[in-house]
């Protein structure tokens, strides 16, 4: 692997961690174009208030980007980003791995 | 009622949608992942697996990170257009998939029955559109540049995002769930402040990468078409 591509995935991964945990915590709370819309719109109640999402185990363990035994918001938050950041990066990894693996090209 | 203590970005939920509609999000979103599973080996051998994920990373960390539009509103980024410029329309598909699909099961942002229409919506009409709409305009600009690259990469962004809305605008209005003619202005016109944002990050994203690695954006053009 070439030198300049070891230091593009260092520093992307870096700067996904630093904004996970540092920025996100930051972020802000207002809700976004979709929720303001269905707010002032009034259908913000037709979402489900039981969705499916809640019914896996994930569940027990996060309350949307919310670590749930980590009662300091912003740490809780800092956390979620880590553990999603990574489980996006090892996932996609082990799917582009797979998938590359099968096309008919080098895998540099 | 959605009652949220802190709030973060947040996808179409559960409820919203028909069925109907639900299911043609399903499929659409299945139909283009299978082609751009099939189509993988036209990509650069220069989108490694880490260079991959280390995309989706970025992306999810950036999707975290709402950002204040105007009255009392947030926008947060898409990342598709991104995506697709960095590793090429194919991979960038699988990432805005995985991305999503991490972001509605592991921590209920978005519907998991949604979770079809989400990545259609914001993934994958960034990763093709936005990308068509890219080459279109380097082609159009001059491929060689960093401000037609600059230009290119700006409009598509926006572009996917203010065409994002629409969709998702339709898409509610044929579920019935509120009026086309009410939904369609709300969303675009939020969508056109929150694109500035998607252009910005995703121009700043493309610079960056191309002063150290310029042979991965210069004039990408797939293998066979």
């Amino acid at each position: 692997m070439s030198n300049s591509t070891n230091r593009l995935i260092k520093v992307g991964c870096g700067t996904a961690l630093v904004v996970a945990t540092l920025l996100s915590p930051l972020a802000s709370s207002d809700p976004d174009g979709l929720d303001r819309v269905a707010t002032d719109l009034k259908f913000a109640h037709k979402a489900d208030s039981k969705p499916l999402a809640q019914q896996l185990p994930f569940y027990q363990v996060f309350e949307e980007y919310q670590l749930k035994v980590v009662s300091t918001q912003k740490i809780s938050t800092a956390l979620a980003g880590i553990i999603g950041t990574s489980a996006s990066f090892g996932l996609t990894w082990a799917i582009a791995k797979l998938m590359l693996k099968s096309a008919p090209q080098e895998d540099t | 009622m959605l009652h949220l203590p802190f709030h973060l970005a947040m996808h179409i939920p559960d409820g919203y949608l028909s069925l109907p509609v639900i299911i043609c999000g399903w499929a659409i979103a299945a139909g283009l992942i299978t082609l751009a599973i099939l189509r993988l080996g036209t990509e650069s051998p220069r989108s490694t697996p880490l260079l991959v994920a280390t995309c989706a990373a970025l992306i999810f960390a950036a999707q975290m990170v709402n950002f204040p539009i105007a009255d009392g509103t947030s926008g947060h980024v898409l990342g598709g257009t991104l995506a697709s410029v960095l590793l090429g329309p194919w991979l960038g598909c699988l990432v805005m998939a995985v991305v999503f699909t991490v972001q509605a099961v592991v921590f209920q942002d978005g519907g998991i029955t949604a979770l079809g229409a989400n990545i259609v919506i914001m993934g994958l009409i960034g990763t093709l559109g936005g990308f068509g709409l890219y080459q279109l305009l380097r082609n159009f600009l001059g491929k060689y540049s960093w401000l037609s690259l600059s230009l290119s990469v700006a409009i598509a962004a926006w572009s996917s995002v203010v065409g994002g809305s629409m969709v998702c605008a339709v898409a509610l209005a044929v579920s019935g769930t509120v009026a086309l003619e009410l939904v369609l202005p709300a969303m675009v016109s939020w969508h056109l402040l929150i694109g500035i944002g998607e252009a910005l990050i995703s121009v700043a994203v493309i610079s960056f990468v191309g002063r150290s690695y310029p042979e991965l954006i210069s004039s990408r053009q797939p293998v066979n078409n």
